[in-house]
C-alpha cells in the first residue's frame, strides 16, 4: 500500500522545533503532540485541513464554523470547571501570519496526560481474561468494583458535562480519558491489573453542541452505550453503573435518563441486523 | 448459464441478459435495454402512470432483449426480477410479468434487493474488491460497506434521496425530466458562478436534504426564477449564454447558479459522509451506484478526496449506473449460483426491503 502523506502543516507549526507529532488521524481533523511557547510545555494541536474536493467559500465557512463552536464549547466548559482540555489558541482563517496560505484551521489545546478510558478497559478485560483463573471470588469482585467506580465516575463527568448545557455528539470510551492524580506512579505494563485512579477528561468536542434538550442528552448516553456494547463486551453488564453515576450528579438527569428508555427502543437503525 | 434481468422500480424499465460461462472466464452482458417513462417538465411520474408504461413496455423489451442477445428461451436457466424497494405499481407490474415468464417457459424466478444489484454491477464492471459503496439515486441515499456476509449501512439519509431532492427542484425550474432531471440540472449547473448560501445538514454519518430544498425553492420563488416562463426565457438564452457567465459575482443569482450551488452543497455532504465511512471501516476503495452517481461533478469531488487519502474512486456511466435489467440479473445469478431460489408462492415485491436485510452467501 502506498505511504499516506499527510497535508503540510500550516505555519507556524511548520518550523518549530522539535517538529509536531501526528497521534491520529480522522475524516475531519489531524490530532498533533507538539509544544506550547515553551518546549517543557506540551500540547495537543488539531487541525482541520482545508477539503480541496469542497468549493473553496463552503469549506471555509463549514471548517470555520466548526473550530469555533468546538473552542466556544470548550472555553464554556472550562468556565463552568467540566474537566476538558483548555483553549491554547486557535486560528480560524489558518493564514498562521500569511497572506492567502489557506490550510484549514487549527485549534491547540492544554496536553493531557494519561490514557484514553478505551485502552484502560482493553488492558482490563485482556487481563481479567488471562487470570480469570487464578482469582478467588472476593479478587474478581474487587476487580469489578473497580471498573463500576471508574464507570460511575465517567457517568458523573458527563452529567457534569450535561449540566453546563453541552451535549458532546460523539461520546465513545476514545474520547473520554483518565489523567492519573499527580503522585501517582501510574506504570502499566500489563502483569497487574491497570490503574483505574485519576479524574475523567472529555475530549474531541468536534461533533459538539449546546443544548440543553433530555433528547441530546439521552442520545449522547445511548452512543455511548453502544459504543461500549461494541468495543468492551465484559463491562457492558456494568453499564448500569455509569447510569448510576450520571443519575446523582446534577438536577435534571432524571428526565433525561427517561428519554433515554425511549430512544433505546426507538433506535434509528431499526433493521441494522448484527 | 444465462440470467434474464427485469428492472422497474421507478420509472425506468430495464431488461438484460448475463451471460455467467461455465469455464469461470468473466461474465457477459449479452443485452442490455431500456426503456424511461419521462413525465413531463414540472411533473414527476406518478405511480399509476409509471406502472401503466411498464406494463405496455415489458413484452416488448423482453422480446428485443432475447433478439439482441441471440439465445433463445431454452438457454436461459433463471428469471430475476426486483423484489423491491421501489414504487408499488411499477415494481407489481414487473412482478406479474416476471411470473407469467417462469411459469409459461418453466423457468425458476430469484427475487432480487434493488441496492444489491446496484452494488454487485458496479463491483462487475470496476473490479473493485471491497470498497466502501455510495448509492446515490431518486429514491436511496446510502453509505454502505460489506462485512461478514451482510451489506451494512453505515450512513443514510434522514428524509428524502438526494436524487429526489434534484429531481423537485428541476420540477420548480420546469426543467426538462428528458434523458434525466438530473442530467439537465448537472448541464445547466456548468454554467453556474456564484455559490448561494444553503443549509449543510451533516449529522455524524447521516445526512438531510429536505431542508435544502425548501431552502433553495424559496431562493428561487424569492428572485423570481421558478415556473416555465423563465425556462424557456433560459433555452433562448443558451444561444449566447456567454453574456450570463460575463455577469458579476454577488449580483442576482441565476439560475445556473442555483443549480450550481444545489450541487455543490449536497455532493459535499455525501463526500463528507464517505469520507467517514471510509476513516471507520478502514478502506481505501469507493464505489459511486445509482443514478446521481454518473454525476460526473460528483464523480470528480469523489476523486479528489480519495486522492487525498491515497484511494480511488470507481465509477460507472449511465450504462450501468441508472437502473437496469443486467444488474438485477448479476445479482441474482450470484444467489441463484449458491442455490437460492424464490419459489412462485412467495414471488412477491415489496416497498422496503433494506440493504442490509440480504444475507450475501456468495461473498467471504
Amino acid at each position: 500500500m502506498e505511504e499516506y502523506k499527510p497535508p503540510a502543516l500550516p505555519s507556524p507549526f511548520n518550523n518549530t522545533t522539535p517538529p509536531p507529532i501526528l497521534l491520529t488521524q480522522g475524516a475531519e481533523a489531524h490530532l498533533y503532540k507538539t509544544i506550547s511557547l515553551n518546549p517543557s510545555i506540551p500540547a495537543a494541536l488539531k487541525i482541520r485541513p482545508s477539503k480541496p474536493y469542497r468549493h473553496p467559500i463552503l469549506d471555509r465557512r463549514l471548517t470555520r464554523q466548526r473550530i469555533t463552536s468546538e473552542a466556544r464549547c470548550l472555553a464554556k466548559l472550562i468556565r463552568e470547571g467540566v474537566s476538558v482540555p483548555a483553549v491554547l489558541a486557535l486560528d480560524w482563517e489558518g493564514h498562521g501570519g500569511e497572506e492567502g496560505g489557506w490550510g484549514g484551521a487549527w485549534l491547540m489545546m492544554e496536553w493531557i496526560d494519561g490514557p484514553v478510558i478505551r485502552v484502560v478497559l482493553e488492558q482490563w478485560e485482556a487481563w481479567m481474561k488471562q487470570n480469570v483463573g487464578s482469582l478467588d471470588q472476593s479478587q474478581i469482585e474487587s476487580e469489578e468494583a473497580r471498573v463500576r467506580g471508574l464507570l460511575r465516575k465517567m457517568g458523573a463527568a458527563i452529567g457534569i458535562l450535561h449540566k453546563a448545557g453541552v451535549v458532546h455528539g460523539d461520546l465513545t470510551t476514545s474520547n473520554l480519558m483518565l489523567r492519573p492524580f499527580k503522585d501517582a506512579s501510574g506504570v502499566v505494563d500489563g502483569t497487574s491489573s491497570p490503574s483505574m485512579e485519576g479524574d475523567v477528561v472529555l475530549i474531541d468536542f468536534g461533533l459538539a453542541s449546546q443544548s440543553n434538550q433530555d433528547e441530546d442528552r439521552a442520545v449522547d448516553l445511548y452512543v455511548l452505550e453502544r459504543a461500549i456494547g461494541s468495543t468492551h463486551p465484559r463491562s457492558e453488564p456494568l453499564f448500569e453503573e455509569l447510569i448510576m453515576g450520571y443519575r446523582d450528579s446534577y438536577k435534571g438527569a432524571q428526565s433525561a435518563l427517561k428519554r433515554l428508555e425511549d430512544v433505546r427502543l426507538r433506535g434509528r437503525k431499526r433493521s441494522m441486523l448484527g | 448459464m444465462i440470467a434474464i434481468g427485469m428492472e422497474g422500480s421507478a420509472n425506468k424499465l430495464g431488461i438484460g441478459i448475463m451471460l455467467h460461462p461455465k469455464d469461470g472466464s468473466p461474465p457477459q452482458v449479452l443485452a442490455n435495454i431500456r426503456h424511461t417513462y419521462v413525465s413531463p417538465p414540472g411533473e414527476g411520474f406518478l405511480p399509476k402512470d409509471t406502472a401503466r408504461h411498464h406494463r405496455l413496455w415489458v413484452v416488448k423489451l423482453v422480446k428485443q432483449a432475447l433478439k439482441e442477445a441471440k439465445v433463445s428461451v431454452d438457454d436461459v436457466d433463471c428469471i430475476c426480477f426486483t423484489k423491491g424497494p421501489g414504487m408499488g405499481a411499477p415494481l407489481q407490474s414487473v412482478v406479474v410479468a416476471a411470473r407469467m415468464l417462469s411459469l409459461l417457459w418453466g423457468k425458476e424466478l430469484v427475487g432480487v434487493n434493488h441496492c444489491v444489484g446496484h452494488i454487485e454491477m458496479g463491483r462487475l464492471i470496476t473490479g473493485a474488491t471491497n470498497p466502501v459503496v455510495l448509492y446515490v439515486s431518486g429514491g436511496n441515499t446510502q453509505v454502505i460497506a460489506y462485512s461478514s456476509q451482510r451489506y451494512r449501512i453505515f450512513g443514510e439519509t434522514l428524509d428524502m434521496a438526494v436524487g429526489n431532492c434534484l429531481d423537485r427542484f428541476a420540477r420548480t425550474l420546469h426543467i426538462s425530466n428528458d434523458p434525466a432531471p438530473g442530467y439537465n440540472i448537472e448541464q445547466l449547473a456548468k454554467q453556474g458562478k456564484q455559490l448561494v448560501d444553503l443549509p449543510y445538514v451533516v449529522k455524524g454519518m447521516d445526512c438531510s436534504f429536505s431542508g435544502i430544498l425548501a431552502a433553495i425553492d424559496g431562493l428561487a420563488k424569492q428572485w423570481g426564477l421558478g415556473g416555465e416562463e423563465k425556462a424557456r426565457e433560459d433555452e433562448q438564452k443558451a444561444i449566447d449564454f456567454t453574456t450570463a457567465a460575463d455577469q458579476t459575482l454577488e449580483s442576482k443569482p441565476t439560475r445556473a447558479d442555483l443549480c450550481f450551488s444545489l450541487q455543490e452543497t449536497v455532493f459535499s455532504m455525501l463526500v463528507e459522509i464517505t469520507e467517514r465511512a471510509m476513516a471507520h471501516v478502514g478502506s481505501k476503495q469507493v464505489l459511486i451506484v445509482g443514478g446521481v452517481g454518473s454525476n460526473e461533478r460528483l464523480q470528480e469531488m469523489m476523486g479528489i478526496m480519495a486522492r487525498d487519502r491515497g484511494g480511488s474512486v470507481y465509477a460507472t456511466d449511465e450504462r450501468f449506473c441508472i437502473d437496469n435489467g443486467i444488474m438485477i440479473a448479476q445479482a441474482g445469478m450470484l444467489a441463484y449460483g449458491t442455490g437460492f431460489r424464490t419459489p412462485l408462492s412467495e414471488s412477491t415485491c415489496t416497498q422496503r426491503f433494506r440493504t442490509d436485510e440480504v444475507f450475501v452467501k456468495w461473498r467471504d
